[in-house]
């Protein structure tokens, strides 16, 4: 850069002498003396802020920078919640991609699935957010969105007159909550699990308008979630504790379910309504129902293309 | 003049006519329009008064409606989850291999030939008295007894309708012969329920896990609260105070619905 003299045309912005303070500081030692400040500030806060500030999007990490994120958030959840927790990055397997049915004429809405969801994904408790919500629909009317009610709460379930269906996330094949993201802060693995970077995401909830089956659920307030009720067993685009702020979603339990688990859900319900598996593989049990059985999806027409299925087993 | 007039109204000028029947005719009007003007007013006033000046309802502190449940409200819900969900590590799965846990007897009752062995079978058709007088038996009572599927001799084991003896942990061989769908999809993974891993080691549950043999229609349950209606979600703290109400305590007592007398 040339340095031009102090009279020049730049220093009528405002009527500020650019080049020359009182003191005698040029711009240039001004700036320079700002960034040095700068990076000596860099250089000796913990590797932690250094690590938020440089923040780059999960897909764009190395494995050594996936574990130096691990270890970060495993300082600040051992700070919160005590020694035992464990956080994984266990990447898609190959040769897999999740399927979910559910039997309709087995679910009894009793709510065993909800409250199993969140303690097994550590949703805050209060404010409430669930992920699973079981609509009552009247038996006359079929499947109806407009009446559906999801507050019902008789002395026991089934009522005779009504039937259930619980809605999570659809897992969307061509999912819409992904492509209005902004950010890029949601995106679908290769085994098909629609996943949020809750460090990437900026909370303009776009996904949440875009999701036709009010899947995704924000952080209004502060998560409470007691130590004594905390569940260890991490998985960083999961079930970890989320920040005020962030949309959170169903991830097929995550965490359970790329370590060969059955989702929570699935070993909760209490009639066996609920059935997971490999897509691909021609044995498993989502693939035997989709071959034996009359399946369907909610709001087809919106081509979304969903994984979760819901079936008739009778 | 009077051929502009609204023919409409002629009760308003009748047996009138001149200069004077203009103002009369238009002061009759707004005459009729006043009390029409008034009452609209009113009760637009009286609408506006009870929006804006309307309480909303809100639920009493602590109450089913604004409470917001957790699964640390039902113990008993989640102890059972995690007792009947310990599988092993992932294996490969063998076909045809049925690991089931074991059967859901009452306390106590098993092995039956501790009482049994010194009792002479009794194969007459007859109401129990002296012992199991509890069941009840609601699964085709016209047609069948105790001893269509109990072996006579070996009360431990039950027998197939060829009499071929089957142990308990094999009863759904038993329950087959009569559904076979079901127990065709029970094979596949698609009725019943499994824990463990989904590509690997599963845990199968037994027909009698969820239906009781002796009456075997799904007993109803009690649902566990329903979500907070979003007008009355709070930030933590007020909702904190309100907890380990009468709701959390029902569903302790009724948890016992898969593990009747059988």
């Amino acid at each position: 850069m040339v340095r031009r003299p102090a009279d020049d045309t730049c220093s009528d912005a405002g009527g500020l002498d650019a080049e020359e303070t009182p003191e005698g500081v040029s711009r240039r030692d001004f700036l320079t003396a700002i960034g040095l400040a700068a990076a000596g500030v860099l250089a000796g806060c913990s590797p932690e802020a250094r690590e938020a500030f440089f923040r780059k999007h999960f897909r764009e990490l190395s494995s050594s920078e996936v574990e130096t994120r691990i270890a970060n958030l495993r300082s600040d959840y051992v700070k919160r919640f005590g020694e035992d927790v464990t956080i994984s990055a266990t990447p898609a397997r190959p040769g897999v991609v999740f399927g979910y049915a559910l039997d309709l004429s087995r679910c009894i809405g009793c709510r065993r699935c909800v409250y199993a969801c969140v303690k097994e994904n550590n949703q805050s408790r209060d404010p409430q957010i669930q992920w699973i919500r079981v609509l009552e629909m009247e038996k006359e009317k079929g499947i109806d969105f407009e009446t559906a009610n999801p507050y019902y709460n008789p002395e026991r379930v089934p009522d005779p007159d009504h039937f259930y269906v619980p809605v999570a996330c659809q897992q969307c094949r061509t999912p819409q909550c992904t492509q209005v993201c902004p950010v890029g802060a949601t995106w679908q693995e290769p085994d098909g699990i629609v996943v949020i970077d809750y460090d990437w995401c900026i909370g303009c909830r776009y996904c949440m308008a875009a999701c036709p089956y009010g899947a995704r659920h924000f952080n209004w307030g502060e998560p409470t979630l007691p130590q004594a009720e905390f569940n260890p067993n991490l998985h960083v685009l999961g079930n970890r504790p989320r920040p005020r702020g962030v949309v959170e979603k169903c991830t097929f339990c995550i965490q359970r379910t790329r370590a060969g688990r059955y989702p929570a859900c699935v070993e909760i319900c209490p009639v066996g309504a609920r059935k997971f598996g490999n897509l691909i593989d021609p044995e498993s049990e989502v693939s035997r129902i989709l071959r034996e059985k009359r399946v369907f999806v909610l709001k087809s027409e919106l081509k979304t293309e969903p994984k979760f299925y819901y079936f008739y087993g009778v | 003049m009077s051929d502009i007039r609204p023919p409409q109204q002629p009760e308003t000028e009748n047996g009138e006519d001149g200069g004077g029947t203009e103002e009369e005719f238009s002061l009759a009007r707004s005459n009729a329009l006043i009390p029409l003007l008034i009452m609209s007013a009113v009760t637009v006033l009286a609408i506006v008064l009870v929006i804006v000046r309307a309480k909303p309802v809100i639920p009493p502190e602590g109450s089913v409606a604004n409470k917001a449940f957790g699964p640390a409200d039902f113990p008993l819900v989640f102890a059972k989850e995690e007792a009947l969900a310990a599988p092993g590590e992932p294996t490969g799965s063998a076909p045809m291999v049925f690991p089931v846990p074991a059967p859901p007897f009452s306390e106590g009752i098993f092995p039956c030939m501790q009482c049994h062995e010194g009792i002479p079978p009794n194969p007459e058709r007859r109401t129990l008295e002296a012992m199991h007088s509890d069941i009840v038996l609601h699964h085709d009572e016209e047609h069948r007894w105790c001893l269509d599927c109990h072996d006579t001799n070996n009360r431990d084991q039950l027998h197939l309708a060829n009499g071929a003896p089957v142990p308990f942990t094999e009863s759904y061989k038993l329950c087959g012969q009569c559904h076979g769908t079901q127990y065709r999809d029970w094979r596949s993974g698609i009725h019943g329920k499994r824990t463990g891993y989904w590509d690997g080691s599963k845990r199968y549950f037994l027909c009698v896990h969820c239906h009781n043999p002796h009456s075997p229609r799904f007993a109803a349950l009690q649902p566990l609260p329903p979500p907070v209606r979003p007008q009355f979600l709070r930030p933590a703290a007020a909702a904190v105070a309100a907890s380990g109400d009468a709701s959390g305590a029902r569903h302790e007592q009724e948890e016992g619905n898969g593990a009747q007398a059988r």
